[in-house]
């Protein structure tokens, strides 16, 4: 699909000032409400706990004290016994699953580590780890089931961190691991999963080229996507074999695929209800609840059985992204140019392989031209959740430790640092540092916005006051997409999706249908549905939804136009050629008939319209960004204080805007709580410390300021309106931009995250210490 | 020929070079001469009929969907990468 050059125009749209109409569009670029937006407000949506069906039980899961332990048994009679326990299972209830790597949904996974993440079998590998499940009459007697259910453990010493895991005497999590490199596979027990490597060019020479080289070392702890709405599975198995599963997800389609394969039931006797989402994020790829909903619902005679998690158990056991260790080494000549990089990144996978440091490796030098370099990259298992997807997996503490060096290197070259990243920025035609060469991208374009908008020229005035910049990258995904749209007699279009709708994608996927067909936004009917209604769909992430399903949408669109085209011809006793069809208007010589009279001519006259159509649109076109950040730090108690936001993106083609700015203002967000304030706490044993909102701190509303939004639109020619992902490259640069930021407030180079208040002090107190002593 | 690029933790197999022109119409016929001149790598990349899980191939730069079915063109590029997902 090509673009028409007169709607590929590289244009900064600004904050709020874009109107449909503009390049020629009807719908696309215009911010009508969104179809779902009244039943959220007023609390009427369907979400995950709210499904309720008759003789339902209610499940609770039993979760492991210990971060590392081997079950020497399980006792559940007690349980049983309790009155109102109508089930209990154990991982004895699950199928044995074999050791295979299986492509399922994003990535590649060991079915056996799935199935022993939803129930422990042997050990238990992090403090949550579930180990049994009930069901029962009520909730409080599942709970009080829980307690009676006793485990032995044999308590083994925790693995916590990438760095120890990597030692050679660290206990080992996993007996049968071993180092894949390549398809090599390791000759002894390991707790590194996967080494990968990117290498090309002569580092040495590169470096011996360089007038300056800085080598820093970063660490990160990990941190929860957070989402609002806690994890909520609901099953039926019925006394046919039939499964229905109501659940909260990023794709119905992957959650069938997995339960299938954990379970051993073939997919066309599951079938899976996506309800209304609360936030995704990644998180909600994997299951959790859904096998252990099933087999309480097998084991308990047939009952549907809902399980809803606390926020304990979601921050306990569902799946943080990586905490990280990563060196960077770069060098680069007096005149800016970068000469060669080095980096080293170890990626926390929690108890089982799988962390993104493949997506990070990809993330971490993209934005720079480079003739030398090396990236190695090590997956380590730690006692920890496994990880899960984080929007832009592995990419925010990637470009933490790589733009604070680029920071470091223009500062010391006395190069500004938008200024550094034009002189070595990536443009099309140039290497990307994994290999491959970029198509149309708008790197250049994003630096270019922030150094001209009003933001980096403002003064920024008093003390302990500071500007930082960073850029990010991030691939995007295209997938497979189904849908289907039929024609309804008053001149509506019904469409049926797949794709579950996070972030108003209702609305930007039929904005595309309703452009496709030259009818107003209003139109379109959009509806959800479940994995029998509708051809397979690849999750809800990547950055994917908008591109790919709305590029179904279009593609629908044009196929229902040319089922109106021979209908209205046949009408008109001619040629579908000869009919014109234009701004929702049927012409044939004088003969005219607008889309709705159509429609309810077709409905009287001749057999019903429906289209469907199927798509796997692999040009997605990578997405990058450039944020400038204003700090103001506390020297007295570390906070700090964001004073001010710019976030500069190129989106491809901004569908609705008012949603594009959405998803980078809420990307920006969630980097704000990554750099300055989320982690991870364990005691020495492993346990988790502060699982909830209380402890484990996200941002609210009143540590933000309203972030502003500059769209760059480079179409991306893969697309028929020009479309790119835009929801995961925005959480990339925040926590870099706001190190250099505070840099520059302060005097001290952040090497750790989060970087709280604590974190602050002891910085300045070991910048103030070093600066007494005696020369 | 299309233009393969190796990479770097099977570079030992090909002698160090970074990249190797080959003979082939797809990107199983690229793995097929790579394996004749330089045994081994056929075993590294693939599993059975199939690229091994957690590997992809691009070609020109741009992600396949197909694997080991995918067309090259004579002036092709081609570059095995681990597969990235997204959230």
């Amino acid at each position: 699909m090509t673009v028409d050059p007169k709607r590929d125009p590289i244009k900064n749209s600004g904050n709020g000032s874009q109107k449909a109409g503009s390049n020629g569009y009807k719908v696309i670029g215009s911010r009508p409400l969104r179809p779902d937006g009244d039943d959220k407000v007023t609390g009427r949506a369907i979400f995950g706990a709210d499904v309720r069906l008759p003789g339902m039980l209610y499940g609770k899961v039993l979760r492991s004290p210990h971060a590392h332990a081997r079950i020497l048994s399980i006792d559940t009679s007690r349980a049983e016994a309790l009155p109102g326990v109508k089930a209990v299972i154990t991982a004895a209830d699950m199928p044995d699953v074999e050791s295979k790597i299986q492509e399922l949904g994003e990535g590649a996974i060991n079915l056996r580590y799935l199935s022993d993440n939803i129930l422990a079998h042997k050990k238990t590998l992090y403090h949550g780890h579930a180990v049994a499940a009930v069901a029962a009459t009520n909730p409080h007697i599942a709970e009080e089931a829980t307690e009676l259910i006793q485990v032995e453990y044999e308590v083994l010493p925790p693995v916590m961190t990438a760095q120890e895991a990597m030692a050679d005497d660290a206990p080992i999590l996993l007996p049968d691991l071993r180092t894949d490199e390549m398809g090599v596979r390791g000759d002894k027990p390991t707790n590194i999963g996967g080494h990968l490597q990117h290498k090309r060019g002569d580092l040495e020479a590169g470096f011996a080229a360089a007038d300056v080289i800085v080598e820093r070392e970063f660490f990160t702890s990990p941190v929860h996507q957070g989402y609002i709405e806690p994890q909520a599975a609901t099953a039926i198995y019925n006394t046919d074999g039939q499964i229905t599963i109501w659940t909260t997800t990023q794709g119905a389609f992957g959650v069938r695929d997995q339960v299938s394969e954990i379970l051993h039931i073939p997919v066309s006797r599951i079938k899976v209800i996506p309800t209304e989402i609360g936030g995704g994020f990644g998180g909600k790829l994997n299951v959790y609840l859904e096998p252990l909903a099933v087999l309480l619902s097998q084991k308990s005679g047939h009952h549907p059985v809902k399980l809803v998690m606390t926020r304990d158990e979601v921050l306990k056991a569902t799946g943080p992204t990586s905490g990280s260790h990563i060196r960077v080494k770069m060098g680069a000549t007096k005149d800016g140019r970068i000469t060669a990089a080095q980096v080293f990144m170890a990626y926390e996978a929690g108890a089982y392989p799988g962390s993104p440091v493949g997506a990070g490796s990809g993330v971490i030098l993209a934005p720079y031209r480079l003739e030398n370099l090396q990236i190695d990259g090590y997956d380590v298992v730690v006692n920890k959740p496994r990880s899960a997807a984080y929007r832009a997996p592995g990419g925010t503490n990637a470009a933490f430790a790589s733009e604070s060096v680029i920071d470091e290197l223009s500062e010391k070259l006395g190069i500004d640092p938008l200024e550094f990243r034009l002189i070595n920025g990536v443009k099309e035609g140039d290497r990307r540092a994994d290999g491959p060469v970029y198509k149309r991208i708008g790197f250049l374009e994003t630096v270019q916005a922030i150094q001209n908008h009003p933001h980096y020229s403002a003064p920024l005035e008093g003390k302990f006051r500071g500007r930082g910049v960073a850029s990010g990258f991030w691939f995007n995904w295209g997938g497979k997409s189904s849908a289907t749209a039929s024609l309804n007699s008053d001149g509506t279009v019904s469409l049926i999706e797949g794709s579950p709708d996070i972030g108003g994608t209702r609305a930007s996927i039929s904005m595309q249908l309703a452009e496709s067909l030259g009818i107003p936004y209003e139109s379109v009917k959009p509806q959800v549905t479940d994995t029998d209604s509708v051809a397979y769909n690849d999750v809800t992430g990547g950055s994917r939804t908008t591109f790919a399903t709305g590029y179904a949408a279009y593609e629908l669109g044009q196929k229902l136009k040319n089922v109106m085209l021979q209908r209205i011809a046949d009408l008109w006793e001619t040629e579908p050629s000869a009919v014109n069809y234009e701004d929702g208007v049927f012409t044939f010589g004088d003969q005219q008939m607008t889309f709705q009279e159509a429609a309810a001519k077709i409905y009287r006259t001749s057999e019903p319209v429906m289209v469907s159509t199927t798509v796997y649109p692999k040009n997605f076109g990578p997405g990058f960004a450039t944020h400038v950040v204003d700090v103001e730090v506390d020297p007295e108690t570390g906070k700090v204080t964001i004073l001010r936001y710019t976030a500069a993106q190129d989106v491809g083609k901004a569908v609705h805007p008012s949603y594009v700015e959405g998803q980078i203002q809420g990307g920006v967000t969630q980097g704000v709580g990554w750099g300055l304030n989320e982690e991870y706490v364990y005691d020495e044993q492993g346990r988790l410390m502060n699982a909830s909102f209380l402890d484990y701190r996200i941002p609210t509303a009143l540590d933000m300021p309203m972030i502003e939004t500059v769209l760059v639109e480079v179409a991306n020619p893969g697309h028929p309106y020009g479309v790119r992902g835009v929801g995961e490259v925005p959480i990339v640069p925040p926590a870099a931009a706001l190190a250099n930021a505070i840099y520059r407030a302060v005097g001290v180079r952040m090497n750790v995250l989060p970087m709280s208040p604590a974190r602050i002090l002891e910085a300045l107190w070991a910048k103030e210490s070093s600066e007494k002593e005696p020369v | 020929m299309p233009v393969v690029w190796i990479p770097p933790l099977m570079r030992s197999l090909t002698e160090g070079q970074e990249t190797v022109e080959v003979p082939g119409n797809s990107i199983r016929e690229l793995v097929d001469a790579l394996d004749e001149r330089y045994p081994g790598i056929k075993d590294r990349l693939c599993d059975g009929d199939q690229l091994r899980p957690g590997i992809t191939v691009t070609v020109d730069g741009t992600l396949s969907h197909k694997g080991l079915r995918e067309r090259v063109e004579a002036h092709s590029e081609v570059h095995f990468v681990p597969a990235i997902g997204g959230g």
